[in-house]
């Protein structure tokens, strides 16, 4: 692809099937019009040169294409008055309407289920093609083009609107959105690194279009500051790292200060929700120069306020964490204890041994270490575990306590 | 879009999940003047559904149900609605979505591929 017509696909690829989606209802129609318009650019721009409006040019393409294959398969007349009546030809791309947000939440709609919310989305809004989406996800293309197949069939026959919707919906379906882009972006984060640009950049586009709605603001912030620290994950030999094992220079600053302010800007609207809270606590990590200075009673004071939020077990795990390192060894022992179903969960053994042992209890610290490995799920993380083991037998009582996933992932 | 509405009996239900669930006459009459509700009513239990079939020209009737789960469908109600959207609406005011289930499911409209 041209650079041209590269950057223009970045965003106008889903701008133009949206509104395709709007004028013909059909979702492989606008796809297939969308995919002949830059077919189209790539064969003309070269020649005569990039319009001066390029999504205008793009959308009259494939509004075009539209009228021409629905003549063809002689669909019903009303159909066809609806987009032919559009006044024609687009010249401004200022002037296009923007249904993106309607793309965005049909692609998430409740009736959906996750996995085809979420090829939909890649598909529709990322513009991703179907070999790149199912490379992303492991299965084979056909399995994938057929997912695909039945989720677009499933929105026309079921009657699911093309629509924003009305405000008493709204926070619920808001969150199914932000659902997909953070799981997106998490199978990115310990994946293919697409995932995680795309679940960033269509975060970007969401967070434009509801510059008001805070947890919009707030997944995007999460995303750029844990993608900001990618880099100091691993380890040379791509081992995973501890927090407090990190070469904190290679973390990505210009990210970080980014979702530290958008960060911020949500959380002045005063509705603190999940994603925003998470995002803080990240931002905490991110902007410490080191593990022991970082400010671990705002970090514990964000955790309680996440956990009456968005109430999780793991939620738990991470508060006694931080309480531990902010007033000591004990106080975050009697909360890992009271922590109830995560007994199968290899962090919390982990963390209770690293709480025993700082707490001078080494005896009941081994047991918890061996519980620990023996239900950690991946050789990496067994590695991790034993690294942690062997430091901590090396070093005094204050070491960091082993982190644990993404918060909230 | 039209959609027959299935008002299913869950047998996982535990009672008192459906504190201040709303009234069924309540429900049929704001359907009824909308325009929405079409028609509905309750259906007899499993024990009084009559099966037919025919198979190789032959009339076979069998007394009961022909689904396996007995007495899930507790009563019907055809909707018209705008889409998805709005049927889910009218369905979750339903008193059987409260202590039950109720599924939604679009009619197929001849002449529709």
């Amino acid at each position: 692809m041209s650079n041209d017509i590269a950057a223009v696909y970045a965003d106008g690829w889903s701008r133009i099937v949206a509104t395709m989606i709007r004028l013909t209802g059909d979702w492989s129609l606008a796809e297939e019009c969308a995919q002949e318009a830059f077919a189209t650019a790539l064969r003309v721009w070269p020649v005569d040169g990039a319009p001066d409006q390029p999504l205008a040019w793009l959308t009259t393409v494939a509004r075009r294409t539209a009228i021409d294959r629905m003549r063809r398969a002689v669909v019903e007349r009303a159909k066809l008055r609806e987009v032919a009546m559009e006044p024609a030809p687009w010249t401004v791309d200022s002037e296009i309407p923007d249904d993106r947000l309607e793309l965005m939440f049909t692609c998430c709609h409740p009736a959906l289920n996750v996995e085809a919310q979420v090829a939909l989305t890649l598909r529709g809004v990322a513009g991703m093609s179907t070999a790149e989406i199912a490379r992303a996800f492991l299965v084979p293309e056909k399995t994938m083009g057929q997912r695909l197949f039945r989720a677009k069939q499933r929105i026309r026959q079921a009657g699911i609107p093309f629509r924003v919707p009305p405000g008493h919906q709204l926070p619920e379906r808001l969150s199914a959105v932000l659902h997909v882009l953070y799981l997106l972006f998490n199978e990115g984060y310990s994946g293919s690194g697409e995932l995680c640009r795309e679940a960033i950049r269509i975060g970007r586009t969401l967070a434009e279009l509801m510059p008001d709605e805070p947890e919009a603001l707030g997944l995007l912030a999460l995303m750029l500051v844990q993608d900001a620290r990618r880099a100091g994950r691993t380890g040379a030999d791509g081992a995973l790292l501890p927090l407090d094992g990190q070469d904190r220079s290679r973390w990505d600053r210009a990210r970080i200060e980014e979702g530290a302010a958008l960060c911020e800007r949500a959380l002045r609207r005063g509705r603190a929700g999940a994603f925003q809270l998470q995002a803080a606590i990240a931002v905490c990590h991110a902007t410490a120069s080191g593990v022991d200075e970082t400010d671990w009673p705002q970090i514990a004071g964000l955790y309680d306020h996440l956990r009456r939020v968005a109430p999780s077990p793991v939620v738990d795990l991470n508060r006694a964490v931080a309480v531990a390192m902010a007033t000591g060894p004990e106080a975050g022992l009697a909360l890992v204890d009271a922590i109830d179903g995560l007994d199968g969960y290899h962090l919390l053994h982990a963390t209770r041994a690293d709480l025993l042992r700082r707490a001078g209890r080494d005896d009941e610290a081994a047991g918890s270490w061996r519980r620990a490995l023996d239900l950690a799920p991946t050789e990496a993380e067994r590695r991790l575990l034993s690294d942690r083991l062997a430091a901590a037998q090396r070093t005094g009582p204050r070491t960091a306590p082993p982190t644990g996933p993404p918060p909230g992932g | 879009m039209k959609y027959l509405m299935l008002v299913c009996v869950d047998p996982d239900f535990t009672p008192g999940d459906d504190d201040g669930k709303p009234d069924v006459d309540d429900w049929a009459g704001e359907m009824d003047g909308k325009g929405i509700r079409l028609m509905g009513d309750r259906t007899r239990p499993a024990s009084a559904a009559t099966t037919v079939r025919v198979r190789n020209r032959e009339l076979l009737v069998t007394d009961g149900p022909f689904t396996e789960t007995k007495d899930v469908i507790a009563g019907f109600d055809v909707l018209e609605c705008e889409d998805l959207d709005q049927a889910i609406e009218v369905a979750s005011k339903h008193p059987m979505a409260w202590a039950g289930a109720i599924e939604l499911r679009p009619v197929w409209p001849w002449g529709d591929e």
